[in-house]
């Protein structure tokens, strides 16, 4: 058997019950029991974080960054979207 | 459109990044240089902190109070971690982990050289701890602002928990100073025998580092070698005096004009010597490390044989 290193698997953790999970980096491992020890083991030895996702990298679909004008680009020319877009007779408050 | 123009556009626009202080992330388009000068020091760190660990595994079993034995587990267990962000880091730019680790295991890619220094007795611990970490935390310090997304982003989860084993080394010599004469010789013998490889580990002088031209130009290094090394004694010199350390250097001395010390000379032959295989230890350090990975060869093969006969079972 040719050495392994086990597959590569993406880890995000959650800070604190209710916040996003972030990534935080990767690990290695056979299966997906092992990848979240490994994960906890590596990325969280002191608490950083509440739980943590892991997924094969593999399985990660990402926007390639050469797409970054393309592919964004249908948000550009949409003010519109954003409420400073609008205005309001002068003294009105809370809107 | 010819190919010579397209990565010249290409190149400009990285060149425009870097110089704009944007971080460059794995899937962006990047010099193959770049890359490959990454890749070298990258790797080189990560093969650093895990062969980091065999000086200090040394005295775990030999540690002298049960609480002094479990803050170096867990200083030994970070230098592992460490070595896992900085390897995953370094696959993100293609590097194979198979390949970076043979590499390491044949001897091909180096370490840093403090590895190379036996560890004789317990005062080690303390030195090495606020002087090798130390030192690395003013290198990394400075990798953490570096142009390259998931170097920067590792270096400054390895920096906060680097400062743990800065202060529990310090500590270690601390209370040794404040001990018998026998431990205050020995914190002393220890500080003799690791504060010249430990400003060696800033790597060649200025004038003699062939990499350093492109890699701070890429902003890879912010920081010159001999400016991190004055970074370093400036902040350390007050901390051994405090204890009534006493460091090796005959030519340490303020300068109130530049606000900083001078010192004497770093025994390069030595350097060179060590980095070239020739240390104390380095047969020691590639042994041990060659034995590890044979021996941990049946648990990588099981857990995969464990995971492939489940994923059947399920697929059944």
């Amino acid at each position: 058997m040719t050495d392994t290193q086990w597959d590569l698997w993406e880890v995000f953790t959650q800070k604190k019950p209710g916040a996003p999970f972030e990534h935080a980096g990767s690990v290695r491992a056979s299966d997906k029991e092992i990848a979240l020890q490994n994960a906890r083991d590596v990325y969280s030895r002191r608490n950083e974080a509440t739980c943590l996702w892991v997924v094969k990298s593999d399985q990660i679909v990402s926007s390639s960054p050469e797409d970054l004008g393309s592919f964004f680009e249908p948000a550009n020319d949409k003010v519109y979207r954003h409420p400073n877009f609008y205005k309001t007779p002068e003294g009105i408050k809370q809107i | 459109m010819s190919n010579v123009t397209d990565i010249k556009k290409l190149e400009d626009a990285f060149e425009a990044k870097i110089a704009a202080g944007i971080t460059i992330e794995p899937k962006d388009w990047m010099p193959e240089k770049y890359r490959k000068q990454l890749i070298r020091m990258m790797s080189q760190h990560a093969h650093s902190e895990v062969v980091g660990m065999l000086p200090e595994g040394n005295w775990i079993t030999r540690a002298p109070s049960l609480s002094r034995k479990v803050c170096l587990l867990a200083k030994v267990q970070d230098e592992a971690g460490h070595g896992l962000y900085i390897y995953s880091a370094t696959e993100t730019l293609g590097a194979d982990r198979v390949e970076l680790l043979n590499q390491f295991l044949n001897g091909s890619a180096k370490y840093s050289s403090i590895f190379n220094y036996p560890t004789l007795n317990w005062a080690d611990m303390g030195a090495i701890g606020w002087l090798v970490d130390g030192a690395a935390i003013v290198n990394q310090t400075a990798l953490a602002k570096c142009s390259y997304g998931p170097y920067a982003r590792a270096m400054l989860r390895i920096c906060k928990e680097e400062n743990f084993h800065h202060k529990q080394g310090y500590q270690i010599l601390a209370n040794m100073m404040n001990g018998s004469d026998a431990q205050k010789k020995m914190a002393q013998d220890a500080v003799n025998r690791f504060w010249w490889p430990s400003l060696m580990m800033f790597g060649p002088s200025d004038t003699n580092s062939p990499n350093s031209a492109d890699l701070m130009r890429w902003k890879v290094k912010l920081y010159s070698n001999d400016d991190l090394r004055q970074r370093f004694i400036d902040r350390t010199v007050p901390q051994a005096e405090a204890i009534g350390i006493k460091l090796p250097d005959e030519k340490l001395n303020y300068n109130t004009q530049k606000r900083s010390y001078d010192w004497g000379e770093i025994n390069w032959d030595e350097f060179n010597a060590v980095i070239s295989g020739n240390g104390p230890c380095n047969q020691q350090r590639m042994k041990q490390r060659k034995d590890a990975h044979q021996n941990g060869q049946w648990v990588r093969e099981a857990a995969q044989a464990y995971a492939s006969k489940k994923s059947k079972l399920q697929a059944a």
